[in-house]
């Protein structure tokens, strides 16, 4: 809005008329001009209202802009309410349960076995995870012991699956900068590779469902080991490729450097896990806190960030790929051999005696954990997936507030959701 | 961390008068949870947070139980004069347990490592008194989890900022997670004029017609 400015009909009548020889006199019974009348007090055009009524503190030039639900950068259909003055953050709402299809019901009409495969679709990037956070919390419930093989195999696909996620996370996040795809497809040929294997694994590329009460479905492949090693010795070549290619970049510095800070209290208070929370600089791991599976046989360090920033939470992923390298080494190195499934556990009518479980797994994105209540029947009575995506959305407001809207794209991008996972 | 009932008793002297009861698991991890009672719930979850031994600051999981009205049978032997000779009868006893909705908390702690302590609070009702107090003064992880909770089981959190549907639509009338929620017919089902004829044809001919 520009201040208001003289009034053009006095500037055209100070204006030369351009003519040389001087007008004839006007017809003298004329009236003289009346004078123009005061310029408007307010704004040249009128304000719409609104149909909503103003916040407290809230001017009347915030622009209410709805993003999504069908925006590239939203990562599938998630809408943000923004409030904007000119072009920052005022106010951030996340809207989203269009996907939503209402899994926990599912999982109470079906049996215990049959939502294995459900859990498949909560994160379609990490279904391997799922499986084993639901397949770990229906164990801790019915007291089932996992063979020694079954459980390094168990770790072998969750750390695989960890690399995949984080680097299409990595891949979708310059995306959102605008690289216009070029590391995105960088990533997502080592993604492939990975698929591969989990294709000749489990029988399928991203719906695994492989995982089952007391162990895995199938043992090993032949030659499966082979591919496993070739990939995780090539893996720290492409790394330092990546690395060079992104990590002093101009671009993604300026773009994410002290943008969207989380401070670490607020991070605990606020539940947020993962990737996320270790970038604000707290140490927190499911796998060094609870020693889940066999964890605690293997070394690797937790990379923790020091400003809680964008780029801290790239670069934590990062670290974290080379750490879940340093974890499949060791398995390769000490993989028993044995049975992967233990033959006394009864995959279908799995009859659990009264009582519930919480039982969570470091998931890729944070902490997923089932929570199930048995009144011994053959369907659970209460099935929740506690989705870590969902609770780290929390804080995305708190987060994004004095950024500008294209700032809180990669904000969001740097939250890592997944909306299978948030809508359930 | 300690035992349950240490941290009951820890309580009830920090703060006399609460009301809190533990409820065993018969599971096998055997994760015994704390009911609170609802009005003192808040007082209670500032305590668990603060106190230096538990400082339970992340709240990893909050969500909604369903327990519907339920009658179970149990078969008791009692004594009773039978044909004038006492003997040993069996008899059926009816227990009512009324319908209620629960909200359960995980809580951890981040900064010493412990955890789950589970947390419960009861609803009195599941029709008009479906109301239990927000935590998420307390945990802001609950923000978000509650809103959830009230969505699809209709569990009210008095003192939430900004309690809305989350999941189904603004719109939506039930709530879809309770045990007996009926799933309409069709989902998008709007009256038409169609209807409005359908009814009229249907009084002029009460016993079908030609149409049926």
């Amino acid at each position: 809005m520009s201040p208001p400015g003289p009034d053009e009909r006095l500037l055209l009548d100070s204006l030369s008329t351009g003519d040389v020889a001087p007008e004839p006199a006007a017809v003298p019974s004329a009236p003289p001009l009346p004078p123009p009348p005061p310029p408007p007090a307010g704004p040249a055009y009128e304000v719409r209202p609104r149909a909503r009524p103003l916040l407290p503190g809230e001017p009347d030039e915030w622009l209410e802009v709805s993003v999504g639900p069908h925006h590239p950068s939203t990562h599938g259909v998630f809408r943000m309410d923004v409030v904007l003055e000119g072009e920052r953050v005022r106010r951030l709402k996340p809207v989203f349960g269009y996907l939503h299809r209402n899994h926990e019901k599912l999982g109470e009409q079906t049996s215990y076995l049959g939502s294995i495969p459900y859990t498949d679709r909560l994160d379609y990037f990490c279904s391997l995870t799922n499986n084993w956070a639901y397949v770990q919390t229906v164990e801790k419930l019915a007291g089932i012991t996992v063979p020694e093989r079954a459980e390094y195999i168990r770790i072998l696909a969750a750390e695989l699956t960890r690399i995949l996620n984080h680097l299409c996370l990595i891949g979708f996040l310059t995306h959102d900068m605008g690289t216009m795809g070029t590391p995105l497809m960088y990533a997502f040929r080592e993604r492939e590779k990975v698929l591969d294997l989990f294709e000749a694994l489990t029988g399928a590329r991203m719906m695994c469902n492989y995982f089952r009460f007391g162990g895995c479905r199938c043992d090993l492949p032949p030659g499966w080991l082979d591919g496993v090693r070739r990939f995780v010795d090539e893996l720290p070549r492409f790394l330092d490729e990546f690395e060079a290619l992104l990590s002093t970049n101009e671009i993604l510095l300026a773009r994410t450097v002290g943008i969207g800070v989380l401070p670490p209290d607020l991070a605990i208070n606020a539940g947020v896990t993962g990737p996320m929370l270790r970038a604000s600089g707290v140490n927190y791991d499911v796998r060094k806190v609870d020693r889940y599976g066999l964890y605690d046989r293997f070394r690797f360090r937790v990379p923790l960030g020091e400003h809680g920033d964008t780029y801290d939470r790239y670069m934590v992923r990062l670290l974290e790929i080379r750490e879940s390298r340093e974890i499949l080494l060791q398995v390769l190195r000490d993989l028993p051999g044995g049975p992967v499934l233990n033959p006394q556990v009864k995959q279908r009518g799995l009859r659990p005696k009264p009582g519930e479980a919480y039982a969570r797994i470091e998931a890729p994105k944070g902490e997923l954990g089932f929570y199930l209540i048995s009144d011994g029947g053959p369907q659970p009575y209460r099935y929740r997936v506690r989705p870590p995506s969902f609770v780290n959305l929390t804080i995305l407001e708190d987060l994004c507030l004095g950024h500008t809207l294209a700032d809180a794209v990669v904000i969001l991008g740097s939250v890592d959701i997944v909306m299978g996972e948030v809508d359930r | 961390m300690e035992s349950l009932e240490s941290i009951c008793d820890r309580l009830r002297a920090a703060l006399p008068g609460v009301d809190v009861q533990i409820v065993p698991n018969p599971a096998i991890p055997a994760q015994p949870s704390l009911v609170v009672a609802r009005d003192q719930a808040l007082a209670v979850a500032r305590w668990l947070r603060d106190d230096p031994a538990l400082r339970l600051d992340y709240c990893a999981n909050v969500t909604g139980v369903d327990w519907p009205e339920t009658v179970f049978q149990e078969k008791v032997r009692v004594r009773r004069v039978v044909d004038g000779t006492e003997r040993e009868v069996e008899e059926t006893v009816e227990h009512r347990r009324p319908g209620h909705l629960e909200a359960v908390y995980h809580l951890y702690s981040m900064r010493l490592g412990h955890g789950p302590l589970i947390l419960r609070q009861r609803t009195g009702n599941r029709a008009e008194d479906a109301r239990v107090t927000s935590l998420t003064p307390v945990w802001r992880s609950a923000e978000f989890q509650e809103r959830e909770a009230y969505d699809l089981f209709g569990i009210v959190f008095t003192g939430h900022p900004d309690l809305r549907r989350i999941l189904m639509w603004d719109e939506f009338q039930d709530f879809p997670m309770r045990k007996d929620y009926v799933e309409p017919d069709d989902y998008e089902y709007e009256p038409t004029p169609h209807d409005e004829v359908l009814t009229k044809a249907r009084r002029h001919y009460p016993t079908g017609g030609t149409s049926a």
